[in-house]
């Protein structure tokens, strides 16, 4: 860590910080740092840098900040660690290089966390996402007993074998933030780093913002009208993806992206749904075996697109 | 003689991984070796979070020459014939062959001499091998390599191999071969953080010593008993002692090649939540162990941590980074159980109406409530009281809705025992809705209190007649309901605790409250009896009992009393081993034999009363007389349920048993005899039915 950076800037200062210390370490890489899909997902996973990039022959390194929506766990703003609304920083390198796990320990000791005093561990975690059909195996990294990142190498993603394999890190920037402000509180953080008057907390940017919409997700999200969404988006993905094979043979698919906009759109209607605790636990299954299937058939779609297929 | 060395080093292997890859790596290689016919001398496999590691010592240098004969073409065979046959074996001409004669004529017998190989070049080809086919219980793909099918499948990427062979006076050689890219050689690396260089080996006496100084402790059980020590000397400073806990240690070694054991501390006031919770949360969530205190034998606010590093601050950060996660958790946990509190445990029941149990068995609510009526119905057979019965019933499942139980579900029942208490039900019910679980298997106790026994026996059996109605009972190895470990603890239960029921009786009313009907309801029953006895056979094998005794009661058919069956299985045991009972069932048997063999002859039975008249030897006369004596004296004993007098009783039957076949020609001449002598035999082997069907008892 840059100990002449100012605190606005310093990862143990600032939540901002943080994050673009985060960012600065994989641009320093060679990643194409992205912005966060303009769309609600719930983890950055969902973002096409990563789902749909995962996929294909072509080398693909990346990295981005992404807003995660999760409207269940929403607690009004009063749990001291648990939001509806958080930022993940995702890192994707395709296919992984050989010192992942060196170049990973290494952005930890960017944002300030020296291994010399602090015991970093990886723990098997396999992950998997029944809504996106994909799945990988690595670890949850531990930092002092907490679990600070995912560490992930895709075996398949959106129903498709991963050739060659990506190497996906997601780093809970709340957490860690957290942990390197010394802070218990996730509203307690210091957003800005500045002091006094000018300090902007987390609480400040984003307090109000939990509580509307727990109210929302648990209370008033119009469950009507988000039924019929699933349903729309649902139809649309499949008419983008009918409609995007060029001269109707299964060759080269020109719509792949706005097909799966529409996959991104039913899984964030069923998470919200999901909240207001109208889908029952066998209906459940078959909203998330629906998104599945939306997203395999994005997934092949994509492989027949100019980033997607065979260079 | 020889010694391979060889380290697979790859990027941390999951902990529950370890030891059975370990086992694994040792096992394939030498079951290879001896079958290429290098018999070793010993091997011992070692695995840590970043390595497995071999030694297998006294391989022999070379494989020993093998010779094989191979017969050829008859002398004068067509030239094709024995061309092939000098092709197949190498020799340059027919000089070279031996000529064997037999029936169908003479011979070419050709040697067939193969020379051993140096065991480094076998060990060349099927390490490889071993490492491709390797059996993780899931595997990936990495790296540019997975772009192409067919790459390396290993549990994480494998980075490095070390495999050296060689005599420990001499440099040893690289065992050369490469397994996707990855070249064999001698280098390894140190702890990951506190030694992470290369290290060049040569054999496993260095590599072991190599690795100590660059902090990796290879053994496992090195590393688990430094922490256990650790550990242990951690609480005893502090005036306590650590909880143990096999499975954590396990599992907490298989995360550290430096183990460094640390102890931390979390606020008192969350020791006002269950110590069960407590233990879960730090056990499941941080992997660290708890400490008691032996004087009250509660949880104090210590826990112990395992860490990777000696850390340059001496452990100052990691433990107070260790300390703000196990409050967050603690706090969730404390905030879990306190909610808990707040909903009485029948207010959680109507959920349930929304909880499948089976598809095709309804749902949670109706299970419970066949769970409540059944209680009651056993209750009065089992000295408990009918309404404590009913009402542990219904309440016992709630506290699968709980907070808690959601997070941690080993402490089902347990907190619903915490929540009924809390909530001021009697104590017999709260012990119910933890105990009502129990017997978990054969090593687990067994509830005494009535009311939980009760609920216990009213749950299991509910379980087995649901399952066996819509016909999914085990299979071979599939249980996935764990039928048997239910019937098992039904068998416990009844015996432990003395309990006269008919389980026929009870299977039926079970029955009768399934609103699944089946086809074969009538059979259900019995067909379960059977499983029962199944189980009890399996449980006395166990035990190292004779299990055949079981049939030997079973088919006396009726007995669905499984106290009863016990006893009487007990004491025929114990008559059995005495000289009387083995000399009556040997003699039983031959009475047995001889009938069935006239029987046949005949095509006919002997049943029915012999007639007194046609006795004419004394022998005959005293048999008769004893039959009719033991059989009035072993049937009241039976009535009275006293076995060991029944059984002492069938003692009497030996001596003119004996003296009967030593004495008397039961095939005599005159039919009318022969027939009057066979139904006395009969009339012996019906006489030992009043205790068991002697024919089923192998000898």
């Amino acid at each position: 860590m840059d100990a002449s950076l100012p605190a606005h800037m310093r990862p143990d200062r600032s939540f901002q910080g943080l994050l673009l210390a985060l960012q600065r370490y994989w641009a320093d890489y060679g990643c194409v740092i992205l912005q966060p899909y303009d769309m609600e997902v719930g983890a950055g996973t969902f973002h096409p840098g990563t789902t749909l990039r995962a996929l294909g022959p072509k080398p693909w390194n990346a990295a981005y900040v992404q807003p995660s929506r999760r409207p269940k766990d929403g607690r009004y703003g009063e749990n001291p660690n648990r939001l509806q609304h958080y930022y993940q920083f995702q890192v994707i390198l395709k296919p992984s290089p050989p010192n992942l796990q060196e170049l990973y320990l290494k952005s930890l000791a960017a944002i300030g966390i020296d291994s010399a005093i602090h015991d970093i561990r990886f723990v098997e975690d396999d992950w998997e996402s029944p809504t996106l059909g994909a799945w990988g195996l690595g670890w949850e990294c531990w930092c002092d007993g907490m679990e600070v990142s995912q560490f992930t190498y895709f075996q398949q993603v959106a129903g498709v074998e991963c050739a060659p394999v990506a190497g996906e890190l997601t780093y809970g920037l709340e957490r860690l933030a957290c942990y390197l402000q010394g802070v218990d509180r996730i509203m307690d953080l210091n957003f800005n780093g500045r002091e006094g008057a000018e300090k902007v907390t987390y609480r400040d940017v984003f307090f109000q913002a939990e509580q509307e919409y727990s109210r929302h997700n648990f209370e008033h999200a119009d469950t009507t009208m988000l039924f019929e969404q699933f349903k729309m988006a649902e139809a649309a993905c499949k008419k983008y993806l009918d409609a995007g094979w060029r001269e109707g043979n299964r060759r080269e698919h020109l719509m792949a992206l706005p097909a799966y906009d529409q996959c991104i759109k039913a899984s964030h209607v069923f998470n919200l749904l999901d909240a207001r605790g109208v889908i029952s636990v066998t209906e459940r299954q078959s909203y998330i075996f629906r998104v599945r299937e939306l997203a395999k058939a994005c997934g092949e779609a994509w492989v027949h697109t100019e980033a997607g297929g065979a260079a | 003689m020889p010694d391979l060395l060889l380290e697979l080093f790859s990027e941390e292997i999951p902990a529950r991984m370890q030891a059975k890859a370990a086992d694994d790596l040792r096992r394939l290689v030498t079951d290879r070796l001896v079958a290429e016919g290098l018999v070793y001398e010993g091997a011992k496999a070692f695995a840590t979070p970043r390595r497995l590691a071999l030694t297998v010592h006294g391989i022999p240098a070379r494989q020993p020459d093998l010779k094989t004969e191979r017969r050829g073409p008859k002398v004068g065979a067509p030239d094709a014939a024995v061309q092939g046959f000098l092709k197949a074996t190498g020799m340059n001409s027919l000089d070279e062959a031996k000529i064997q004669r037999d029936p169908k004529g003479d011979f070419y017998i050709g040697l067939i001499e193969k020379p051993g190989r140096d065991a480094i070049d076998v060990l060349a080809e099927i390490l490889p091998v071993i490492i491709r086919t390797f059996p993780w219980p899931k595997s990936m793909r990495w790296g540019a390599r997975s772009a192409k099918s067919g790459s390396l499948s290993w549990v994480r990427p494998l980075h490095a191999i070390t495999a050296t062979f060689g005599l420990e006076t001499e440099e040893p050689d690289v065992v050369k071969f490469s397994v996707d890219g990855i070249e064999t050689g001698q280098t390894t690396y140190g702890h990951r953080f506190l030694a992470p260089s290369a290290i060049s080996v040569r054999r496993f006496e260095d590599y072991e010593a190599k690795l100590l100084d660059a902090k990796v402790v290879l053994d496992p059980d090195r590393r688990k008993d430094t922490i256990l020590t650790d550990a242990k000397q951690l609480a005893f400073a502090q005036g306590f002692e650590l909880v143990e806990d096999q499975n954590l240690l396990d599992e907490v070694s298989g995360l550290v090649e430096w183990p460094v054991v640390l102890m931390g501390s979390f606020e008192q006031e969350f020791l006002k939540t269950p110590d069960e919770v407590i233990r879960a949360t730090i056990r499941n969530n941080q992997k660290c162990f708890v400490v008691r205190d032996p004087k009250t034998g509660r949880l104090t606010n210590k826990f112990v941590l395992t860490a990777n590093i000696e850390a340059t601050d001496g452990g100052k950060v990691i433990v107070s980074g260790n300390e703000r996660v196990i409050r967050a958790r603690l706090s969730d946990a404390k905030f879990f159980y306190e909610t808990d509190l707040k909903t009485k445990l029948e207010d959680r029941l109507p959920k349930f109406e929304q909880i499948v149990f089976h598809e095709k068995l309804g749902t949670q609510a109706a299970r419970i409530k066949r769970i409540e009526r059944l209680a009651g119905e056993i209750a009065p057979l089992v000295g408990a009281d009918v309404a404590k019965a009913t009402r542990a019933a219904h309440l016992a499942k709630a506290d699968l809705l709980t907070e808690v139980v959601g997070e941690f579900p080993e402490v089902q029942g347990l907190m619903g025992k915490y929540y009924a208490l809390a909530q001021g039900e009697d104590a017999s019910v709260a012990a119910a809705c933890e105990e009502h679980y129990k017997p978990q298997g054969p090593a687990d106790r067994v509830p005494t209190d009535p009311v939980s026994v009760a609920v216990a026996l009213a749950d299991k059996i509910d379980t087995l007649v649901g399952f066996w109605a819509i016909d999914e009972k085990p299979t071979g190895s599939k249980d996935p309901y764990a039928l048997r470990r239910a019937a098992l603890g039904v068998i416990r239960l009844i015996a432990e605790n003395a309990l006269r029921l008919s389980l026929m009786k009870v299977a039926a009313s079970a029955l009768a409250g399934l609103s699944v009907k089946s086809a074969e309801a009538e059979r259900i029953p019995s067909d379960l009896l059977a499983f029962f006895a199944d189980r009890l056979k399996v449980q006395l094998r166990e035990q190292g009992a004779r299990h055949d005794l079981v049939d030997a009661v079973f088919a006396l058919g009726g007995q669905d009393d499984l106290l009863m069956i016990v006893r009487r299985v007990e004491a025929l045991g114990k008559f059995l081993e005495s000289d009387d009972g083995k000399n009556l069932l040997a003699g039983t048997k031959r009475a047995s034999n001889i009938l069935s063999i006239e029987e046949k002859k005949d095509k006919r039975t002997f049943d029915g009363a012999p007639d007194a008249a046609l006795y004419s030897l004394d022998e005959e006369k005293a048999l008769a007389k004893a039959i009719g004596e033991v059989k009035t004296e072993a049937s009241a004993a039976v009535a009275k349920e006293d076995f060991a007098a029944a059984m002492s009783a069938m003692a009497k039957l030996r001596p003119p048993v004996d003296a009967f076949f030593d004495k008397v020609r039961v095939n005599d001449d005159d039919a009318k005899v022969r027939e009057n002598r066979l139904k006395l035999l009969n009339e012996i082997r019906s006489a030992t039915r009043a205790v068991a069907d002697f024919s089923k008892i192998q000898d």
